[in-house]
């Protein structure tokens, strides 16, 4: 109960946190839109020469281009969020006080992501899509039961995402200067979520394996239990989704001791 | 729990050894040592007051931190509160208080109110304590006006104070200070300074704290603990430093008209002259009566004044020593 209450606090000021920047925000929301744009008709153009590619018709794979929008900032697909601060953190020994609190510092970071992610869904997320759906003719679900699934797994995308970004923060500890794998990060995201294009486009092994890995939980996954493309069921997704999440906090929870054994033995 | 013998915290042969590794060719590293803390022994009661003083790299803040918990000493033993702060650092961590003067604990881009609101939880303080320590604070740190602000918007001096009441809201039996006046302008020294006198005085919390603004220990500890190279120099009262260190005071003596440098007055030796006067250093622990009487006999005296050893001229000359 009482680290419930601390968690909320700590997702409260995550979120207060990015609402106090607010022309940060706007700028967030016209880059998202524009990038939107360019993705979407880069699609039209790809769609028209090639209909139904991917298992998706031109109207699906447009709500493709801008659900990924919705979700860019949220799930940090381009990296970034607890990321930078934590990595800084690291860098420059503030993790000292971060050690030295009573708290555990995986799901301290976790509950500051979901605020962060919160905020940017509603103040970056929502206006890209509702202006997509205005200029395109979208396919987006009109029963409120896909919603309701949507939901879920756009939290478990969120998750994975962190619990993959904590895996390569954590590196910071051995590495002083992890911009390039922070680089590194951003890029196998960007390609591999399927916001670039849709993992179901890439053919043969590379698609499967695409499909497969965790990056898939953060665009792919949520993308097709919101349109009802998802192979199986939505079910199923959300499943692959958490499955991930699970694996992938546990590794991070292994590696955060590992790390922190050695700031507390060798003094970082 | 105190220890049976009434220390507080108790630090026995306390070492810390670093190793760095440095590349030393193309392929080729070198691991080298660094005896950051090497074999230091105090102890400090509870409610003392107690300053810790060494120059850059003495291995103070190494120390902080294996008093904390976020740091496992390479051999000695450690106990705070008859606990082993790193073995048992979770049931320790509520009793303790920490302020790093070069770092903050506070949250960027919240106001001070909301950092604090996260403190509370963190620490589990109850509402009605919770609000009893931060108003306490508030007042004596002159902290009222600045609870909306985000911490980014604060001066450095406010930003400290804010940081010093994040130490303090779970009322810790024992605030480590790591140059908690650092870059701080006299008035906010002063404030500081006298919260933390207050605070030792009506809570009786025990307080370690390191700084390299001599005045802060002058005016807050009546002892001190000085390193240097990891080994401990003096423990002792403050007054006692200056024999260590050589203090000496000066008898500073205008005579009629210019003399040659007196000489011949045992215990004396002439430091100084500038036209009719001169200064003579003589060890801080004699008396200047003889002296003076001495002096009078033998010499044309006009006026003649006595100035206490400069702190910093002893601990200067201890660390160079
Ligand atoms: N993590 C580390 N790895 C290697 N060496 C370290 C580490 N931390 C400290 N040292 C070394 O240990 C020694 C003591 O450092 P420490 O920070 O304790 O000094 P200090 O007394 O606090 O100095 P200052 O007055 O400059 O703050 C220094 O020589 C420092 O270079
Ligand atoms: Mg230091």
């Amino acid at each position: 109960m009482h680290l419930l209450r601390l968690n909320f606090a700590v997702a409260l000021s995550g979120f207060r946190r990015y609402a106090t920047y607010r022309v940060a925000t706007a700028a967030g929301v016209f880059t998202n839109t524009v990038f939107g744009f360019i993705l979407a008709y880069t699609f039209i153009a790809l769609w028209h020469t090639h209909p139904h590619l991917g298992g998706y018709d031109q109207s699906q794979a447009l709500t493709f281009v801008w659900t990924g929008q919705a979700l860019l900032a949220a799930a940090a697909l381009m990296g970034g969020g607890f990321q930078d601060e934590f990595h800084e953190r690291i860098r420059n020994g503030d993790v000292a006080i971060d050690l030295y609190r009573p708290i555990d510092l995986q799901l301290w970071w976790l509950a500051s992501d979901l605020g962060r992610a919160a905020f940017q869904l509603l103040g970056r997320g929502v206006v890209p899509l509702a202006v997509g759906a205005l200029a395109f003719d979208l396919a987006l679900p009109a029963s409120p039961r896909r919603w309701l699934l949507f939901l879920p797994s756009v939290l478990l995308a969120v998750v994975v995402s962190f619990a993959l970004r904590y895996l390569f923060a954590l590196c910071g500890f051995w590495l002083l200067d992890a911009t390039g794998l922070n680089a590194l990060s951003a890029l196998l995201s960007l390609f591999f979520s399927g916001m670039l294009l849709p993992l179901t486009v890439f053919p043969g092994a590379l698609g499967e394996v695409a499909r497969l890995l965790p990056w898939s939980a953060t665009l792919q996954v949520p993308a097709d239990v919101l349109m009802g493309t998802q192979p199986g069921s939505a079910g199923a997704g959300l499943a692959f989704q958490a499955g991930w999440a699970l694996v992938l906090l546990t590794a991070g929870r292994l590696l955060q001791t590992v790390a922190t054994r050695k700031v507390v033995v060798q003094g970082g | 729990m105190d220890d049976a013998d009434g220390a507080f915290i108790d630090v026995r042969d306390l070492t810390k050894t670093f190793t760095v590794r440095r590349r030393s060719g193309l392929l080729r590293r070198t691991a080298t040592r660094v005896h950051a803390v090497d074999g230091i022994s105090f102890v400090l009661r509870r409610g003392e007051m107690t300053g810790f003083i060494g120059p850059n790299g003495a291995g103070k803040s190494t120390t902080v931190k294996m008093l904390t918990g976020i740091l496992t000493p390479t051999s000695g033993r450690l106990r705070v509160a008859g606990v082993d702060p790193w073995r048992e650092r979770t049931r320790l961590v509520r009793r303790i208080g920490v302020v790093f003067g070069q770092r903050t604990t506070l949250w960027w881009d919240l106001p001070l109110r909301d950092s604090y609101g996260l403190v509370r939880r963190m620490y589990r303080i109850p509402r009605a304590r919770f609000e009893e320590n931060l108003a306490r604070c508030v007042e004596l740190l002159e902290l009222g006006d600045l609870l909306d602000v985000p911490v980014r918007q604060l001066s450095l001096g406010q930003r400290m104070r804010g940081d010093i009441t994040a130490a303090l809201l779970h009322d810790p039996d024992v605030l480590y200070l790591d140059e908690p006046t650092i870059g701080l302008d006299i008035v906010s020294k002063a404030r500081v300074r006298q919260f933390l006198l207050t605070l030792n005085a009506e809570r009786g919390t025990t307080v370690l704290l390191t700084t390299h603004d001599l005045s802060d220990i002058e005016q807050l500890c009546e002892r001190v603990v000085v390193i240097d190279h990891g080994r401990l120099m003096y423990d002792g009262p403050l007054a006692g430093l200056h024999e260590v260190g050589r203090g000496e005071r000066t008898l500073v003596v205008d005579l009629e008209r210019e003399l040659p440098p007196i000489e011949g007055i045992p215990g004396a030796r002439t430091v100084r002259t500038e036209g009719p006067r001169q200064w003579l250093a003589f060890p801080a622990s004699a008396s200047a009566a003889p002296l003076v009487s001495r002096l009078a006999a033998e010499y044309p005296l006009v006026d003649l004044s006595i100035r206490e050893p400069d702190i910093e001229d002893v601990i200067a000359r201890m660390y160079a020593g």
